[in-house]
Formats: structure tokens, C-alpha cells, sequence
């Protein structure tokens, strides 16, 4: 008990520090940033796996030898329990004064005979679910020896070995689960295949045939938001990305369902679950070059940069002639003027949507073959030809709207692609997209199943008592029969004296006398 | 009408603190006359219980031994009981109000938690009393209330806001109500553990002064209840820890991440666990468990004033 306290008050110790810095498993971002922020402490820090503490030798060194420790416990008691379980009441003291919750009575003389007490209080206890077994002592008094609460060490024991079970299950399943995400633009589709994913963190047991053959598209990602209320204007407080399934069959054929994913609600498919977790707009942007010949035409994913979704993005275009043509935008979904003339956005839904570009021709470096991010431009190579630093200013579009590159390199189009709305009606012109997070874990049901083991255990084990209480008759000279009431706690038992006095005062009621402390 | 019933309520719970107030002061009041009682006993009452069994385990809270001669009557103590009755009446009124003002549970931001809060924690005080007399804790409890009420209300505060879609789920009514419902036995618990101290060292000589503590329940008694009041919390709290998991898979697609509040609400399980080993631990009955009951509860009180303010993580919620 003494190692199991101590290692437990340790395990408790050492998972403070993982709350005081960031964890590369929660926040890996954090980690980055306290490098930045910190760049003498963070490697220090780093080599003694601060960021990393729950994957830690030490961290994990502590609750392995607590488990270790707790199946060198739970073994013996195990084995001593089944014993108890088939053995029968002990003997019943010689001297039960001693013992918690004593009471003694006196039945007159011809009321009852110490045979008859005793049925009545084998019958009693039995009844009060205690397993019962009747002596004979010495001097001839007759006596019950009941002993009840068995299923306390049995829940002990459960509780015990159910901890076991959770940590097994986290430590198998974590191999062999994975998990990746996934950005779909409204009317695009996702196929399940490893390539298909922007990234990918599989166990160490995984391999590409775990990734059931679907497909998956997103049809609408419908935004609600609160209008009302004049302390949250603007609050997202509903959304809702309709998708569409297509399940391949046996029999080689494709079945095709509508389904929904919301915040909270995610979408069993396959052998994974998609979780919605980020959402942005992705506006749809076309390219002319010099010749009217269309270098690129695509709705790309911008980043979400404050509350009203002012948006950053990033375009490529890598096949257009002379040069190619790189652009960072802004998109302000709801475009109001500072007082300084630059834009902010102060609505997140799309009133009226401006975008703003500023370009650059060059080199985009991206045919080297070094992987570069999407979201990001290495303008090194590059000249700016409207924006800031240049001549002309950013171009600024609403969509629908064309507007000629400086220097007759080409045409830039902000795609409306909803243009049948009613004049004035913005609000579709913009595609949307989603993040989706696909996992899957097969650990997660047999983790549910030893939990509930865990708190059942639990329950069973703190509130079920377990108390041995034993009710002795004697024969009396001249005639009546003495009895006497005890009981003995086996563990925490706080209500073992008044259980014993009740049992008292049935049985004396079944044999018609007044009980005496 | 948002405004109305958000108007209400804030008059309702700076009532309930003025109540509540008012109930501080008669507890204090009637520690006071214990004091004064206990002094003027010529032969001080012998406290508490019979006497324990050898497994410490009897559990009989007379207050004082009415063999000793008259018994006292602490009128101070039942006044301010059925003041902090009151006072609670209205703060139910006032997170009954802000509910309907919300349209939701009223526990999805810092200061509706902190108003729910103690409301629990005020009424499972007032319920455990139906099992046994702890009137004693009244200073405690609602000195504990109107702290917590005044700076969440002055630090706290924000107006209605919808819920966002992040909290909308039926976990975060169960999770949270679950977890405040751990807590406020822990609160008790821990109340229980100061007055254990308090009385063994009173026990040992160390303080002259708390007279009053002879007129309440001796230390293996406190020891006792509290251990009772706190296994209840414990299995409170790690259905709370469970559920969470199950939203937070529901939510953010795994069920553990280590999140900051993941890893303190893990810390305080297994302190608590910890509490429950000592009392089966030699050498560790007594003043030992009591610590570890009073850090696990203020633990508690990290996890959600420190670590909802000052530490990154997933939930925040704080609405702040
Ligand atoms: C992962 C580590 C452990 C945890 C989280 C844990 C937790 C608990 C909890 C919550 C209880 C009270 C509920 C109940 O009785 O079922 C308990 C009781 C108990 N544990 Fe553990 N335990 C751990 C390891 C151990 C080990 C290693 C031992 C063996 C030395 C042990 C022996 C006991 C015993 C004998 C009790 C009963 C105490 C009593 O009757 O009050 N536990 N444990």
C-alpha cells in the first residue's frame, strides 16, 4: 500500500509540468513558439522531455511501476478472494463484549429457548443477504456466525484489474490507430486513400489496407450566425456540412447516401469517424495570361486570420507565360474601410465580399522538388508588380469581377459562383471549405467498456459494506436465554453499529422482547 | 426580455450574497458563544462519540455529551442555517433566471459556472444535513460562496451570448453539472480535513484559543466523515473525467489528449486516489490524509481558477 500511495502522489507530481509548458501532443505550436520565445531555457527543457512529458522515460517509468506494483497486488488478493469466496463464516468469538456494536438481552424464562433464537436469527440474517453458518461453543451456548459484503473486495478487485484494462487498451490501440486531415472546398470529394490526405499520423501498427474505400464530397457547409443578440453580433452558432457518401459494395456496385457533420457530431464512415473542425472560404480565382489563355482556374482555401474571417491565401501559377505568377490575398468576407483606407472585414458571412491581391512575377521556386507549403509564398525570386512596393496598388475585386495584370501579363478573375442570385445577393458567391479530421481508433469502445468496469467497480467497493456480526444464545440459570449481538467491520464501515443494533431489534422482535444496551 | 430576466438575476445573486453574508455572520457569531460556552463549562463536557473501535470506525456525531449537564442550545448556529437556507433560495432564483436568460444551461462560460458552482456546492451543504448534523461547516461554506460569487461577478462577468457550437452537446450539461457536483463534496471534505487539523492540534496543545472546538465532533470523528464525504466526490469526479472523455472524442476526435485541463483533472483523480490509499495506509490515518484531502480540493480550485485563466488549452471556455 505504502509503494502504491507513493508512486500515486508521484504520478501526480510529475503530470504538473506538462500543464506549465506546451506539449508537442496538444500544441505543438506552442512548442515552436516557446523556442522562439525562450531560445536558451527551451532546449535545456526539450532534453529532459518538458515538452514531450507524457511520453517521457519518467514520466512513463512512474506509472509502469505503479501498474507493475498494482498487478503484484491485484494477483494475490485476487487469489486470496476466490478462497473467501467458497470459505464459510468464521468461528464466532468466545467473548463478543469486545467487539463493535455489542448488545445484550435476557429472555425471560419460558419465552424462548436458545434453539429457537438461533433459527430466528439465522433466518433473520439470511434474509438480510449475509451467508451464515451456526456453532456450538464450549459451554453449550448456541451461536450464528454471518458474514455479508463479499462483493465489496469483488468490485475492489474489478476496479482494480479494470485500470489495468484501460491502460492496455490505450497502449494496443494507439498502434494501430490513425488519423489525418483533409480540406474539401463545397462541391469537391475526398477519396480515402493515404495520398489523398494533407497529413497523416498513423501507429506503429498501421498499414495502408486499414483505410476502408470510400468517397466522400462536400455539398454545402451551411454557417448560422447570430444577428440578434447585440453583445455576440456575428457569433457563429450553428454549422452544418452536408456531404454525401459513396460506399463501394461487394457486389461491385457504389451506394450513395446524403449524411451531415456538425461540431459535436461527427460522422461514423468506413472504419473511421470524420470530425469537423475548421472551416474557411475558399474563393475561386482565375488567371488569363498574355493570350487570353486560361493559366489557372481554382477555388483555393484561404486561412481564416480573426473572428470576422478576414482571410489569408496564397495562388500559384506556375504555367503561365512569360513568367509565372504568384499572388497573396486578402479576402474580407464583409469589407469595411479603415480610417486609414486599408480594409477590415466586420461580418463573417459574405455581405460584401472584397478581394484583395497583391502580385508578383518570377520565379515561384516550386520545380525544384523541395516540398513548399501551400499556404506560403517565397517571393525571393520575384518581382512585385502591384501591391505595396509597387507601382500599381493591390488589385481589388468583387466577384464577378476582372481586372487586367499590370503590364499586360494577363487578367485576374474573382469567380462569382453563384451568379443566378438576386442582384445584390453575395452570400454564395464564395465557396466554403472544411477541415475535416478522419480517425480511427479501435481502442476507443474497449476503453469505454473497462471504464464503466472502473466506476461500477468503484461504486461496489466504497458503498457496499462487507461486515461479519454474530448473535450468540445461552441458557441462563433459571431458566431464560442471554443474547448477545456484536459485529466487526473489514474495511471502512461506518453504519456496522446500527446495522447491528437492527438486527437486534428484529430478531427481538420476532421473539417478542424489549432489548437493553 | 433577455435584458430583464439578466437584470433579475444579478439582483437576485447580489442578494444571495448579502444573504449569505448575514449567515456568516451568525456562524461566526455562534463559534463565538461556543467559545464562550466552553470556557465556562467548569468541567468541560467530554466531546463527541463514544469512543472508536479499534478500526477507528465509529461514527456517532453527538455534539456534546449531554451526560455532562444541560445541553447548550446554539441558537446562533440554527439562525444561521436557516439564513443560508434562505440565501440559497435566491441564488437558485438568480441561476434560474440567467438559465432562461441564456436559453441554456447557464454553466458554458466562467462566471455561469462560478454562479451554478456554488449554488451546488450551497445546496448539497444544506441536503447533507438530512444525513448528518455538519452545521459547523456554515462559516466555511458560506464564507466560501460569497468569495467566490463577489469575484466571479466582478471579474468574471459577461453578457448572454449564444452558445457556441463547440459547447453545444448534451455532455457539457452532464460533464460540467457532474464535476461541480464532485467538487462540492470535495469542498466538504476538505472542511471537514481543516477542522480534523484543527482539532488535533488542538488535541496536541498547540492552540489555546477556538474554544469552540470542544463542542464539536472529535478528530477521528471528522476524519471519519470526511472520508465518507469525499469517496462520494471521488466517484463524482471520475464519472466527470469519463465523460469528458467521451465528449472530448465526441468533439475533437480523441478522448485523451493531455489538454491542460485533461491533465489536471487527471492530477486531482489521482490525488484523490491517493486520499483513499492513505486511510488504508499505516502511518498515514490522521493529519496525513487530511493534507492530502485539503491539497486534492485545492487542486480543484487551480484546475479551475488558474488553469481556465492562465493556461493554454482546448477549453477555453471562460468566455472571456
Ligand atoms: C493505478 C494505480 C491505482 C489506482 C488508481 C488505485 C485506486 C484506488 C481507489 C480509487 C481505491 C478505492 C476504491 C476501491 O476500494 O475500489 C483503491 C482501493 C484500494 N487499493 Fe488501489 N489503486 C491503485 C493501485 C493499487 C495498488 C498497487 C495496490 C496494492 C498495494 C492497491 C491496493 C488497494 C487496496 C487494498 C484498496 C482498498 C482500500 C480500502 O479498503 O480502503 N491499489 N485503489
Amino acid at each position: 500500500m505504502r509503494t502504491a500511495l507513493f508512486l500515486l502522489l508521484l504520478l501526480a507530481v510529475a503530470a504538473v509540468p506538462g500543464s506549465l509548458v506546451p506539449q508537442r501532443i496538444s500544441n505543438p505550436n506552442g512548442v515552436l513558439q516557446y523556442f522562439d520565445n525562450n531560445p536558451e531555457l527551451a532546449p535545456v527543457l526539450d532534453s529532459i522531455q518538458a515538452f514531450d512529458v507524457y511520453s517521457s522515460p519518467w514520466f512513463s517509468a512512474i506509472y509502469l511501476l505503479l501498474f507493475v506494483s498494482l498487478i503484484g497486488c491485484v494477483i494475490p488478493r485476487t487469489i486470496h478472494h476466490i478462497r473467501a469466496l467458497r470459505s464459510q463464516p468464521p468461528k464466532t468469538p468466545a467473548r463478543l463484549e469486545r467487539l463493535e456494536g455489542f448488545i445484550t438481552s435476557e429472555a425471560p424464562a419460558g419465552g424462548t429457548t436458545s434453539t429457537a433464537a438461533i433459527e430466528t436469527a439465522r433466518d433473520i440474517l439470511k434474509k438480510s443477504g449475509y451467508r451464515v453458518r451456526l456453532f456450538t461453543g464450549m459451554r453449550g451456548d448456541l451461536s450464528v456466525s454471518a458474514e455479508r459484503g463479499y462483493l465489496r473486495e469483488t468490485g475492489n478487485l474489478v476496479f482494480h484489474t479494470a485500470l489495468i484494462g484501460v491502460l492496455l487498451s490505450v497502449g494496443i490501440g494507439g498502434s494501430l490507430a490513425y488519423g489525418g486531415q483533409k480540406v474539401i472546398i463545397e462541391g469537391n470529394s475526398f477519396a480515402n486513400v493515404l495520398l489523398s490526405y494533407e497529413s497523416f499520423l498513423p501507429g506503429r501498427l498501421f498499414n495502408e489496407g486499414m483505410l476502408t474505400p470510400y468517397r466522400l464530397s462536400l455539398d454545402n457547409l451551411a454557417v448560422t450566425y447570430e444577428t440578434e443578440n447585440r453583445n455576440a453580433y456575428g457569433f457563429p452558432i450553428d454549422y452544418t456540412a452536408s456531404v454525401t457518401k459513396y460506399l463501394p459494395q461487394p457486389d461491385g456496385t457504389e451506394r450513395v447516401e446524403q449524411d451531415i457533420v456538425k461540431v459535436n457530431q461527427p460522422l461514423s464512415i468506413g472504419n473511421g469517424t470524420v470530425y469537423l473542425l475548421g472551416n474557411g472560404y475558399a474563393p475561386k480565382i482565375t488567371v488569363r495570361d498574355g493570350d487570353g489563355n486560361v493559366a489557372f482556374s481554382d477555388a483555393v482555401p484561404f486561412l481564416p486570420q480573426d473572428a470576422n474571417l478576414t482571410s489569408l491565401g496564397v495562388i500559384k501559377v506556375t504555367d503561365s507565360l512569360p513568367e509565372q505568377i504568384g499572388m497573396i490575398g486578402f479576402l474580407y468576407p464583409t469589407a469595411a474601410p479603415l480610417q486609414t483606407g486599408a480594409l477590415t472585414s466586420n461580418f463573417a458571412d459574405l455581405i460584401n465580399p472584397v478581394l484583395s491581391l497583391q502580385v508578383y512575377t518570377g520565379d515561384l521556386g516550386v520545380d525544384d522538388g523541395v516540398p513548399r507549403s501551400v499556404y506560403s509564398l517565397n517571393t525571393d525570386a520575384m518581382t512585385e508588380v502591384a501591391g505595396r512596393n509597387a507601382d500599381t496598388p493591390s488589385i481589388q475585386l468583387v466577384p464577378g469581377e476582372t481586372v487586367d495584370l499590370p503590364g499586360n501579363i494577363g487578367s485576374v478573375t474573382f469567380e462569382n459562383v453563384d451568379p443566378g442570385a438576386a442582384a445584390g445577393d453575395l452570400s454564395n458567391s464564395v465557396p466554403r471549405f472544411v477541415s475535416f479530421d478522419i480517425r480511427s481508433d479501435p481502442s476507443k469502445l474497449w476503453v469505454l467498456v473497462f471504464a464503466i468496469l472502473v466506476l461500477a467497480g468503484l461504486m461496489t467497493s466504497l458503498f457496499i459494506p462487507r461486515r461479519r456480526v454474530w448473535v450468540k444464545a445461552s441458557d441462563v440459570e433459571g431458566g431464560g436465554v442471554r443474547l448477545e449481538y456484536a459485529g466487526l467491520a473489514r474495511g471502512e464501515d461506518p453504519g456496522l453499529e446500527r446495522a447491528v443494533g437492527d438486527i437486534a431489534e428484529r430478531h427481538s422482535q420476532r421473539l417478542g422482547l424489549r432489548v437493553k444496551e | 426580455m433577455t435584458d430583464t430576466l439578466v437584470s433579475l438575476s444579478l439582483i437576485a445573486l447580489w442578494s444571495a450574497i448579502a444573504i449569505y453574508t448575514l449567515a456568516f455572520i451568525m456562524f461566526t457569531l455562534d463559534f463565538a458563544k461556543r467559545s464562550a460556552w466552553a470556557q465556562m463549562a467548569a468541567a468541560p463536557a467530554k466531546v463527541g462519540s463514544r469512543a472508536s473501535g479499534p478500526a477507528g470506525t465509529t461514527l456517532t456525531v453527538d455534539q456534546v455529551d449531554t451526560t455532562g449537564g444541560q445541553p447548550p442550545k446554539f441558537a446562533f448556529e440554527r439562525i444561521g442555517f436557516a439564513v443560508t437556507v434562505l440565501g440559497w433560495l435566491v441564488h437558485v432564483g438568480a441561476v434560474a433566471l440567467r438559465g432562461f436568460a441564456q436559453g441554456y444551461v447557464p454553466w458554458s462560460n466562467m462566471f455561469e459556472f462560478s454562479l451554478t458552482a456554488t449554488a451546488i456546492i450551497v445546496g448539497v451543504f444544506i441536503a447533507v444535513q438530512l444525513w448528518q448534523n455538519l452545521r459547523f461547516l456554515g462559516a466555511y461554506i458560506t464564507g466560501f460562496a460569497i468569495i467566490a460569487l463577489g469575484l466571479a461577478t466582478v471579474n468574471f462577468y459577461v453578457e448572454v451570448k449564444p452558445i457556441p457550437p463547440a459547447l453545444q452537446s448534451a455532455w457539457l450539461v452532464v460533464h460540467v453539472f457532474v464535476a461541480v457536483l464532485g467538487t462540492s463534496f470535495f469542498a466538504l471534505g476538505a472542511g471537514l480535513s481543516l477542522m480534523q487539523l484543527l482539532q488535533n492540534r488542538r488535541d496536541a496543545a498547540k492552540i489555546r484559543g477556538m474554544k469552540f472546538l470542544q463542542t464539536l465532533p472529535t478528530a477521528d470523528v471528522l476524519e471519519n466523515l470526511a472520508y465518507r464525504v469525499i469517496v462520494v466526490g471521488f466517484v463524482f469526479w471520475t464519472f466527470t473525467l469519463m465523460a469528458g472523455a467521451i465528449w472530448a472524442e465526441r468533439s475533437w476526435g480523441r478522448y485523451w489528449g493531455w489538454d491542460t485541463k485533461e491533465v489536471w483533472t487527471f492530477i486531482i483523480w489521482t490525488i484523490f486516489a491517493g486520499y483513499i490509499h492513505a486511510r488504508a495506509t499505516r502511518g498515514w490515518r490522521g493529519s496525513r490524509s487530511a493534507w492530502l484531502a485539503i491539497i486534492g480540493f485545492i487542486a480543484v480550485l487551480f484546475n479551475f481558477t488558474v488553469v481556465n485563466l492562465f493556461f493554454k488549452g482546448l477549453h477555453s471556455y471562460s468566455g472571456l
